[in-house]
């Protein structure tokens, strides 16, 4: 079963990300902001990774497989639209001269 | 397969890392989107192949329509729409987070479980998603202009926010106690969508870029809860970092406000100071004419551009484009002066203008223009207001005192190009159209900004 205790392990890795997370932050230039608020959505949708364990897993109950249907729907429109767009932005930031 | 699912985790989060990091500088940019979906094919092969997931064919059903409806979105959206996009999309993304909260209580909601780590990060995953939800959609409407973007106030609404909170809080924690109570749990839901409603109406237009900024974080936190109540250290690691980033910009924008988290979530600001504008008085106002100003332009040796909302919502960044790309033709020296919080989401003038094809060379920073603005010989604000009052820094009686500001003011001479005399968003008097280096060109920004770039390439009147 899982495990219904509190595991340190994961704020540990929670802690470091975040510190990371602040560090690269700080270092994006302010020229991207937008573009990097896209990015990081994108990223995020990799909460899909949970919902398609909800939807496709051995017993899940058909209100289960509805909400993971969903969520997998949102999280798919996210990293797709959100990485694309992402793209399209950051094509259009040339230097002098292009 | 059952060995590759862990190095999958590993490889996706030092993908995304990467993806950040590369993201410092536009020529590695584009990088970086790459390292981040090279890191979520990984990631959702990983999901796809282990042993617990038996059933394919909703999954593919799902993520067919979701890139079905992605694509199109991301291939045909404006980039004048990209505040509304980002916040739509944190409401997909908190949408997804809160419905897997939702199906993972409901396989938990056994007494074995009661008063458990899981519940409490559940219930809290839940709480953020479900508001996150709600308050992006609420931000988007007012961003589409489905709403008005005026705060939203009623009577008692901080005592009634105060109750739902409360209301929501002591729901959860009923549940997270004793999970079996499911009775209680579309209470919960309902309570958290509406909080989120309560928590962004009352913030007015001008304030989206924190706004936005904070639900971004809000969305990634979430998502980084989520990896906690299922043992994904994945989530974990790409939650944190879109928190780290969301709370970043955030905190960038209230800098440059001088406006702390709290007085941006619940100060309605605009609404409370807009009366003070009204006052008439004699002050003279300069009007000056498109030929006139590009015959300045044109003696000038440089020039700082100074953009703002209103060159987003007259859709003139391409004819700013023009005029750039004539005064350099010129030989003129043309910078673009940003404002972080210029715009509806941090970075949005940047984006406009570099659609628009200007060198994102051009397009500097707030701190770095101002040393230079001295020694401007014009500045031309266009669509910009409370970014470059000069109250903000001379009067400490105003609204926006100690705002950081572009100081158009100390330039030689200045042009602003409005509609009318209206008051900006903060509903603040704007010293600066009334000094006696100012000259007002009247008229909607596009029109005016073109009839100047034509003046300049010799398409006009011949007045020179």
């Amino acid at each position: 079963m899982t495990v219904n205790a509190f595991n340190a392990d994961y704020l540990f890795v929670f802690i470091l990300a975040a510190f990371l997370g602040f560090q690269l932050i700080k270092k994006v230039s302010p020229l991207l902001h937008s573009p990097l608020m896209s990015l990081t959505n994108a990223i995020a949708a990799v909460v899909i990774v949970g919902a398609i364990t909800i939807t496709g897993e051995e017993g899940a109950t058909p209100l289960a497989k509805t909400l993971g249907f969903i969520a997998v729907f949102c999280a798919t429109v996210n990293l797709v639209s959100g990485f694309m767009i992402t793209d399209r932005m950051l094509k259009m930031f040339k230097p002098r001269g292009k | 397969m059952g060995v590759f699912v862990p190095f999958a985790a590993i490889a996706a989060s030092a993908l995304f890392i990467l993806s950040l990091m590369w993201m410092s500088h536009p020529s590695t940019a584009r990088r970086g989107v790459r390292a981040g979906e090279i890191g979520m094919v990984i990631a959702i092969i990983g999901a796809l192949v282990q042993h617990e997931v038996v059933n394919y064919d909703l999954i593919i059903i799902a993520m067919i329509a979701g890139a079905a409806a992605g694509i199109p979105m991301a291939l045909l959206m404006p980039m004048t729409a990209i505040p509304q996009r980002t916040a739509i999309s944190h409401a997909f993304g908190a949408l997804a987070v809160g419905l897997i909260g939702a199906a993972e209580y409901y396989k938990h909601a056994h007494p074995e479980y009661a008063g458990g780590f899981i519940m409490w990060v559940l219930m809290f995953e839940m709480l953020l998603g479900f508001l996150t939800c709600t308050a992006s959609v609420v931000a988007f409407a007012k961003l589409q202009e489905l709403m008005g973007s005026r705060p939203v106030s009623f009577p008692g609404q901080r005592i009634f926010n105060g109750a739902v909170a409360l209301a929501t809080v002591v729901i959860g924690a009923t549940l997270a106690i004793d999970p079996t109570q499911t009775w209680l749990f579309p209470a919960f839901v309902a309570l958290a969508l509406l909080f989120g409603i309560l928590l962004v109406i009352p913030i007015g237009g001008a304030d989206m870029p924190t706004v936005i900024a904070l639900l971004n974080s809000y969305a990634g936190l979430a998502a980084s809860a989520m990896g906690f109540a299922l043992g994904n250290k994945l989530l974990i690691v790409a939650g944190a970092l879109d928190g780290a980033s969301g709370f970043i910009l955030a905190l960038v924008m209230c800098k440059a406000m001088n406006r702390s988290f709290a007085n941006v979530m619940f100060g309605g600001f605009g609404k409370v100071i807009a009366g003070v504008a009204g006052g008439k008085d004699d002050r003279v106002v300069r009007s000056a004419s498109a030929e006139e100003a590009a015959m300045q332009l044109e003696n000038a040796s440089s020039v700082v551009i100074i953009p703002g909302y209103g060159m987003a919502v007259a859709q003139a960044q391409h004819k700013v484009s023009e005029l750039y790309q004539a005064l350099t033709k010129k030989g003129v020296d043309v910078k673009f002066a940003i404002h972080p919080v210029a715009g509806r989401m941090p970075g949005h003038m940047n984006v406009l203008l570099a659609e628009a094809n200007v060198p994102y060379e051009q397009l500097v920073d707030l701190d770095d223009i101002n040393p230079e603005l001295p020694q401007a010989d014009v500045a031309v604000i266009i669509g910009a207001n409370d970014t470059v009052n000069p109250s903000a820094r001379d009067d400490p009686n105003s609204a926006i005192a100690g705002m950081p500001i572009i100081e158009a003011d100390r330039a030689k001479s200045v042009f602003v190009i409005k509609r009318s005399m209206n008051a900006g968003f903060a509903g603040i008097d704007n010293p600066i159209y009334y000094n006696a280096n100012t000259q007002m060109l009247f008229g909607d920004a596009k029109d005016m900004v073109g009839s100047i770039a034509k003046e300049l390439s010799g398409g006009g009147s011949g007045l020179h």
